[in-house]
């Protein structure tokens, strides 16, 4: 774990579940693994909050635990899952994806899960189900069935998946059952057979309007309710969790399909696209490419409003293949062509592309030159350089250091004599993609964590200016909406004294400045043929400028997290493939 | 005849320098480089569109939500430097040593097993403070039983604001009887800071002083 990591998890931690939480993480991520005791004394926290913490991580699937190095006897160990924690990050895009392909129901229940960590079945289809009733007018409300149903479709799409069942880790010793061991186990989820199976529940009936009169006691009495009530429905200690990694490879999906589209256009983008549904249950998660499809196959499953003609596709298909991006390749002749996705491939090219506009918008169009010149052609020595990239001598040396300085590109010696003397020996300039690819994984971390504190500290800074102008925007919004005079509106708009107004301008300056300044330059597009968006003419509107900042805050927020998505999803198709 | 063949030469190529002989150096700093310095080229503006504009609402809610959920954890207040009588009618705060919701136990370590602690109705004039003493005292089977007849009536009366003993039927891990949530059903009845039975309603005073009315009443 490295040092931006830590930090970033820390801050989100400390965003969802509060400082407590955020103490107990940070000293687990800090140390490894860690005993109970050994971390109530680390983080000199009462016994009971540490539990509790801990509790909360295993809840959300971030913290797991085993029998320590003392075996089974000895005390157990808990350790954290980094992933897990940054996941967090993205928990809007998940969302929106499971709006996008199943509805709000579907957008619901993968929030409901995701805000819990774990639910069961029913729990989940109640709570879903009285959301739902709540926002529908007077008078309807959701069957749980339409819920269910929806769930279903998640499972069998594996969106979500059952917790992995706990095992027990029993002494070989004795034979009879004894009573359960202190440390029970999980394993890993994708290896129950019942990973995906539906549990048989019978529930049926309608989500409940909440009335906001008896807020407590009707929340009472639901929750004895559903108490009782989930042990009726067969799925106790069944609990379901949201497959992450099913969602990533979706992204993935969408990022090639997407970067297709751009490059050639929309018809091969749906070609690509039908050729990954039909191959998604057969590819497995880290495979280098899908299964060969058939041309044939291909042209019976594209999607029938698509009319294209049999020789048209075979066109298409020649020209994905010829490509030099390499998105798709040619497998075999038979069945009029076997083709496949290069998925490693793909990933490979989309962070290429990522470094590329990050040189481009951080260094200018000469130094991105440079940079894919390298790429490029390996190794190259300076006076090549200059030559190839056709640059002036002077520029092209300061283009070059700087990039050096930055780490972007590194200088590689080769002696011509033993004695290493300097003008006997050849210094080449390099571009390697995939630690130049982790470098900027880091930027991108650390990138998230000024974010969020900055954020952090423009909320509490303007707290009460923020709140008062609220307020009058409110109270103004009313009155105009009432009709009232001229005077009423002036005397309320006075309530805000001059200083106050030239605090909030000087705020507005702060937006275009600061945030872009930490945000801005590590931002980048899925593909080298996006075209760039034109300088946007920013100007400020009425609502609160500080909000205004921390809500372009917010978004940038969402926005890097795709880097990081592209960057990570590189550099784990590099690992698996070795 | 030149002073030295190889003297006065550089021993490599001087054009890789960058600049050459007689050119001055660049300027040497005196300070840090600054913290933000000025950027030669803007960022690009950022993505919009109705996508974006839905993420971010979601996030924002999603984090206001999220401070709301019992997995937020706050650590209980220490306490002040004198018990205050406002002690009383706080009982809302959080405790350390119970835990706001219910996950499945079996799911984790035995060690980390903790009261679970269900959420208080906001009554004003919930009396946690007045302990039942002597209940303490009773024994646990007479406890089990008497919980069980109640849950019995509980059962029947949903009206009843029972609180404290609807936890204890509801809490199976329990040792010992929740001395805090025990208080007496009467004093909850009418929802007021007042206990009914110290309620005097005035209607027996006037009907004493009829007889004396040359003392003086202190």
């Amino acid at each position: 774990m490295t040092a931006q990591e830590v930090r970033l998890c820390g801050l989100l931690l400390q965003e969802h579940f509060g400082d407590v939480v955020e103490n107990v993480g940070t000293h687990l991520i800090r140390n490894g693994v860690l005993t109970l005791r050994a971390l109530a004394h680390e983080t000199k926290l009462a016994l009971d909050l540490v539990k509790k913490s801990l509790c909360v991580l295993v809840q959300h699937g971030m913290c797991t635990f085993g029998p320590g190095r003392r075996g089974p006897a000895g005390p157990v160990e808990y350790h954290i899952n980094c992933e897990h924690i940054l996941h967090m990050l993205r928990y809007p895009r998940y969302i929106y994806t499971a709006k996008s392909l199943y509805g709000d129901t579907g957008e619901l229940i993968v929030e409901e899960i995701l805000q819990r960590g774990q639910m069961t079945m029913s729990s989940t289809v109640k709570t879903v189900a009285d959301r739902l009733t709540h926002n529908m007018p007077e008078g309807q409300s959701m069957d749980y069935n339409e819920v269910v149903s929806a769930f279903s479709r998640l499972v069998e799409t594996h969106f979500l998946q059952r917790c992995p069942p706990m095992a027990s880790a029993e002494s070989s010793g004795t034979g009879s059952a004894e009573t359960p061991p202190a440390v029970t186990q999980p394993s890993n989820p994708e290896s129950h057979p019942d990973c995906y199976k539906l549990p048989y529940i019978s529930l049926s009936g309608h989500g409940k309007r909440r009335r906001s009169s008896e807020d407590g006691e009707a929340d009472q009495r639901a929750a004895k309710k559903a108490k009782t009530d989930s042990s009726e429905c067969g799925d106790e200690g069944i609990h379901w969790q949201v497959n992450f990694e099913r969602f990533h490879l979706h992204f993935r999906d969408q990022a090639i399909i997407s970067a297709v589209s751009c490059k050639l256009d929309q018809t091969s983008g749906e070609i690509v696209r039908t050729m990954l549904r039909m191959s998604e249950v057969t590819t497995s998660a880290n495979a280098a490419f899908t299964q060969a499809l058939s041309a044939n196959e291909i042209f019976r499953a594209l999607p029938s409003n698509y009319n294209i003609a049999r020789p048209i596709l075979d066109q298409y298909l020649t020209l994905l293949v010829d490509d030099p991006m390499e998105f798709v390749g040619k497998a075999g002749d038979s069945g009029g062509g076997m083709f496949v996705v290069n998925l490693h491939r793909a990933l490979a090219n989309l962070a290429r592309a990522t470094l590329e506009s990050v040189v481009q918008e951080r260094f200018g169009s000469r130094s991105a030159r440079i940079f894919r010149l390298l790429l490029r052609k390996r190794h190259l020595e300076q006076k090549q350089v200059e030559d190839f990239a056709m640059i002036p001598a002077k520029e092209a040396k300061e283009m070059l250091y700087t990039l050096l300085s930055e780490n972007l590109v590194q200088l590689q010696e080769i002696p011509k004599t033993p004695d290493h003397a300097p003008s006997r020996t050849f210094y080449l300039y390099t571009v390697n993609q995939l630690p130049t690819a982790r470098l900027l994984l880091q930027h991108c971390y650390k990138t998230v964590g000024n974010l969020i504190e900055r954020r952090l500290y423009e909320t509490k800074e303007n707290k009460r200016l923020l709140e008062k102008s609220q307020r009058i925007e409110a109270i103004l919004a009313s009155l105009q909406a009432t009709g009232a005079e001229a005077t009423q509106l002036t005397e309320v708009e006075e309530m805000i004294t001059a200083p106050e107004r030239q605090q909030l301008e000087s705020l507005r300056h702060h937006i275009n400045n600061a945030c872009l300044r930490t945000c801005g330059v590590n931002r980048s597009k899925p593909t080298r043929t996006c075209k760039l968006l034109t300088e946007m003419a920013v100007e400020p509107p009425r609502a609160q400028t500080s909000d205004l900042l921390a809500v372009r805050l917010d978004s940038s927020e969402n926005q890097v997290d795709e880097t990081i998505f592209l960057l990570e999803s590189y550099i784990n198709s590099t690992q698996a493939s070795r | 005849m030149s002073r030295g063949r190889g003297r006065n030469q550089f021993t490599f190529n001087v054009d890789a320098l960058g600049f050459g002989r007689g050119d001055s150096l660049p300027t040497t700093t005196h300070t840090p480089s600054p913290l933000f310095p000025p950027m030669q080229f803007q960022p690009v503006p950022l993505h919009t569109g109705e996508e974006v504009e839905y993420m971010l609402a979601l996030k924002q809610e999603l984090r206001a939500s999220s401070k709301n959920l019992p997995f937020h954890i706050r650590a209980a207040r220490t306490k002040r430097d004198v018990s205050r009588y406002s002690d009383k009618y706080q009982t809302g705060e959080p405790k350390n040593n119970t835990i706001e919701w219910s996950p499945d136990w079996s799911r984790l370590p035995k060690e980390l097993c903790i009261k679970v602690r269900k959420p208080q109705k906001t009554i004003t004039g919930t009396k946690q403070q007045l302990k039942q003493r002597p209940k303490v005292a009773a024994s646990k089977e007479d406890i089990l039983q008497k919980l069980e007849t109640l849950e019995k009536e509980e059962v029947h009366s949903e009206e009843e604001e029972d609180e404290g003993k609807k936890k204890k039927q509801n809490d199976d891990e329990e040792e010992e009887p929740e001395v805090e949530e025990d208080y007496d059903e009467e004093e909850l009845e009418d929802e007021t800071d007042y206990i009914a039975s110290y309620f005097d309603n005035g209607e027996d005073f006037g009907g004493d002083s009829d007889d004396n009315m040359d003392e003086a009443v202190y």
